[in-house]
């Protein structure tokens, strides 16, 4: 893990560098180390019907060890109810998917937190009503062993427990930029700073898999740009692999080792950033999608 | 948009608008005057003009129809729009309107017999609310005294925070002194210096003018002496600490450490019958604790909470009584002591707790609500029903449980009993506590929030809803078993659904989520119709009015958790 991101470290440049390089960098780094990264996450044939409406045909993903792994494709492509999937929220319709190898269909959501993944919302999720620290301390419920009676009684080991869970949630408090702020209540936190607490919520799980939906929906460019240099931190300073479900294109060539593009639920392509900016499908996909807005406003 | 303008050049915008507060002033002032007339047909009014608050010189009657007149007049102060001087008179007018209502009833009554249908509308009642003046006198009294409440209640509303509060203050403390005059004049029969605070506030009937003013003017005084304080710490204590999850142990201990002060020390003055109720207090402060950890904590509603209770209560009378339905008495177990009878209560009530979640561990929201109500019926039905008799004892209950006892010593002063329980309600608030703060407690938190967003942080929602049932439950069991013991003997009718809506309605009212808010919700919605005992009759009445004004005013509850207090008092921003 230690070694892996201390190669992906040097293979991004700083957020200045212009796109072009930093994506030929990437994809060669992606190319050098294909081979050698096992498989983290793997869905295979995985498909979700809603009733009469495929969400998910047939998709076959596989991400592999440290790396950025980007989910693109147009509203409605199926990206979110991916997440859904792996997270077990819904009951899928067939195929498969894996952790590591482990299977997780059929374990409860907090089984396959406890089995490493972790996941942020399209739209914000917070546990709005408590404060930002009481959120981060929610996410490390996993990792406190102490059980209720040893709180009732208020042993040292729960004390204990209780102290370095403190002391942690501090830690990632600062990491996601909210120093001092832990006392704010979630709700009362601009909209920037929800979105890195609700990753720093993810992170006190300590997954090995983190998945991003839609980080910098609703962002204006510059926060964009923070926001992606911010999720490249995340990456080294934890050593995770991350899928990120993105829709500016600009960043995601930037950022990406990987991208997959979905489309009505089928997956097009696959391949480096520089090989799907340049396919057809996917152009078509993208264009075909504006030139349908155009035609119906609505 | 155009047309309208057109159309209305004739109104001056000024004057439409004062004819729109006119109007305003009018129907607050109709509102008011109707709940007046209501009052008085039902007899709430004769009941509450009963009840001396000054003597010679005030009733509840009065109180009650001058805050009428003052709710209506605030209400028109703070929706009105228009001029000072405009406003003033709109007040006026609502005040004006309110009485009219009871004027006209008056007329009414002069002339037609209402009696035969409104038993409570007798002429002795008004005559003694307007001081045995004539329909004429009696009816500028009602105009004026109508406008003067309004003006009070307009003025009370514009008045800055802290004159505000201290008048609320100085006005209640007339109110407890006047309506608790008995309690309160049986606290102060001893020793000298009490005594003869006593007989300079009271005459037997009750408090004297005099007294009320030196209960005002204290009150008064005290609460000005403490906000004073409080913004001398505040401007010395400098801005809040960072990054520290709220204090709770501060804020939450002190309050509870008064209340607790009260709760012990007011039943050994007040005498024996404040004792009984302030047990029944307790033991629905107990279930309250309980309930609170599933509604409050997890977010689970629950209606069918009484059942908990009965399960303690007969495994209390299973266990100890000597009567034929005890196990004792056809099996071969022994005839257990209430010491080691109450866990087996409390674990009994929390296995049926942890059972009665299984079935509705996927059901949300509304459909909650419905289903745990009816669980609850069920296990009332249970007990009942014909088959349950041989084991039960149906609708005749068991007889003949015995009383607590310490070192040989039988529990029979209620009093004592009291103090039984408080230490069990002590110890129940300190788990109660600790476990709000613990990793459970944050994760009844979550999922209360978002129970999706819960899970997939990884935490295990059955264990999680079933520990609140669970835990919830012991607490009912625990109060049902002292329940038996105290009255000796369990009937089914103790456990009707109305118990389950008490305890919810008392820990709304104090606050969701707040333990000093139980014990203020259950003295209020539990204690209080016990000690006005003439109120009893129109309890639910109360609780209605109580509640409505509580979610209107308070949202939060009159006693409410800090976080909880955040979380309402403050808008939503992103
Ligand atoms: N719980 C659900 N029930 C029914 N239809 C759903 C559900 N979740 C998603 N869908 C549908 O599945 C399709 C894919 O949605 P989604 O995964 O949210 O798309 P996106 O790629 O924009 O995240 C959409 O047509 C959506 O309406
Ligand atoms: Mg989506």
């Amino acid at each position: 893990m230690a070694v892996a991101s201390e190669k992906t470290r040097s293979a991004y440049a700083p957020a200045g560098l212009k796109p072009m390089i930093t994506q030929t960098i990437a994809t060669e780094h992606f190319n050098k180390r294909q081979g050698a990264a096992p498989v983290l996450l793997r869905t295979v044939d995985l498909s979700m019907r809603f009733g009469g409406l495929t969400a998910l045909d047939r998709v076959s993903i596989d991400v592999h060890q440290g790396v950025i792994h980007s989910v693109i494709g147009p509203n409605g492509a199926g990206k979110t109810t991916l997440f859904n999937c792996v997270m077990q929220g819904h009951r899928i319709s067939s195929g498969d998917i894996q952790l590591a190898g482990e299977r997780l269909i059929g374990l409860t959501p907090d089984k396959v937190a406890a089995a490493g993944i972790a996941r942020t919302y399209q739209n914000i999720r917070l546990f709005t009503g408590i404060t930002a620290i009481e959120n981060l301390l929610v996410g490390m419920h996993r990792h406190l062993k102490s059980r209720w009676w040893e709180a009732v009684l208020a042993s040292s080991r729960c004390r204990h427990d209780e102290e370095k869970a403190h002391a942690e949630a501090r830690e990632i408090l600062k990491f996601v930029g909210l120093a001092g702020r832990g006392d704010t209540l979630a709700r009362h936190l601009s909209y920037g700073d929800q979105r890195r607490l609700e990753i720093g919520r993810a992170l006190c799980t300590r997954p090995k898999l983190l998945m991003l939906d839609e980080p910098t929906a609703g962002m204006n460019p510059r926060e964009i740009t923070e926001m992606m240099i911010f999720i490249r931190r995340v990456r080294e300073a934890f050593g995770l692999t991350i899928v990120l479900i993105e829709h500016q294109m600009r960043l995601v060539m930037e950022v990406s080792d990987k991208v997959t593009v979905l489309d009505h639920g089928v997956k097009i392509a696959e391949g480096d950033p520089a090989y799907v900016k340049s396919n057809s499908a996917v152009i078509e996909a993208y264009l075909g999608h504006a030139a349908q807005r155009q035609e119906h406003p609505a | 948009m155009t047309t309208a303008v057109t159309t209305l050049p004739v109104l001056h915008p000024a004057r439409s608008l004062a004819r729109m507060d006119m109007t305003l002033a009018l129907r607050a002032g109709s509102v008011a005057g109707i709940v007046a007339v209501y009052a008085a047909a039902v007899g709430i009014l004769k009941v509450f003009g009963q009840r001396e608050v000054i003597v010679d010189h005030l009733t509840l009657g009065h109180v009650f129809l001058f805050s009428l007149a003052g709710a209506c007049g605030a209400y028109v102060w703070t929706r009105s729009k228009a001029s000072i001087r405009l406003r003033v008179i709109n007040v006026v007018i609502a005040g004006i309107a309110s009485g009219f209502f009871l004027v006209a009833l008056i007329a009414l009554m002069a002339n037609v017999n209402l009696r035969w249908m409104f038993t409570a509308l007798s002429s002795d009642l008004l005559r003694s609310l307007i001081y045995d003046r004539g329909a004429v006198g009696g009816s500028v009294l009602f105009l004026g005294a109508g406008a003067l409440g309004a003006i009070c209640g307009a003025l009370l509303i514009g008045l800055p925070q802290t004159p505000r509060r201290c008048l609320v203050w100085g006005l209640s403390a007339v109110l407890i002194a006047g309506v608790f005059q008995e309690l309160i004049q049986i606290a102060l029969r001893f020793g000298w210096p009490i005594t003869s605070l006593r007989t300079f506030l009271y005459v037997w009937r009750g408090l004297t003018l005099q007294g009320a003013m030196i209960a005002f003017a204290t009150a008064f005084c005290v609460c000005w002496a403490l906000d004073l304080g409080r913004r001398h710490l505040r401007r010395r204590r400098g801005p809040a600490d960072i990054d520290v999850a709220i204090p709770r142990l501060r804020s939450q201990l002190a309050s509870a450490v008064l209340l607790l002060c009260i709760l012990v020390v007011f039943p050994l003055v007040a005498g024996s019958y404040i004792g009984q109720v302030m047990m029944l207090v307790s033991l629905f402060v107990l279930m309250g604790m309980g309930l609170n950890i599933e509604v409050g904590l997890a977010g689970l509603l629950d209606l069918g909470f009484v059942a908990f209770f009965a399960v303690g209560a007969y495994t209390m009378a299973l266990l100890t009584a000597d009567s034929e339905f005890a196990l004792a008495h056809y099996t071969s177990l022994p005839s257990l002591t209430f010491w080691m009878a109450l866990p087996l209560a409390v674990l009994a009530a929390t296995g049926i707790g942890i059972l009665f979640g299984l079935p509705v561990l996927g059901v949300r929201g509304d459909y909650l609500a419905v289903a745990t109500l009816g669980l609850g019926e069920i296990v009332r039905v249970l007990v009942i029903s014909d088959a349950a008799k041989p084991v039960l004892g149906g609708a005749q209950g068991i007889l003949q449980v015995p009383k607590p006892t310490i070192g040989g010593i039988e529990l029979v002063d209620p009093m004592h009993l009291f103090y039984l329980t408080l230490v069990f309600v002590l110890v129940a608030a300190l788990i109660a506590w600790r476990l709000e703060g613990s990793r459970l407690g944050r994760a009844w938190t979550a999922i209360r929030d978002d129970e999706d967003v819960a899970q997939a942080l990884g935490i295990n929602l059955v264990q999680c809803k079933l520990l609140a049932y669970g835990l919830g439950a012991a607490f009912a069991g625990l109060a049902g078993a002292i329940f038996a013991a105290m009255l000796t003997s369990v009937y089914p009718h103790s456990f009707s659904l109305l118990v389950s809506i008490n305890v919810l309605a008392l820990l709304i009212v104090g606050g969701l989520g707040s333990l000093p808010g139980v014990i203020v919700g259950a003295l209020l919605l539990i204690g209080l119709p016990e000690v006005l005992r003439e109120f009893n009759e129109y309890r639910f009445l109360f609780y209605g009015v109580l509640l409505i004004v509580v979610m209107q005013w308070r949202p939060e509850g009159l006693w409410p958790s800090p976080q909880r207090k955040r979380e309402v008092r403050t808008p939503r921003l992103g």
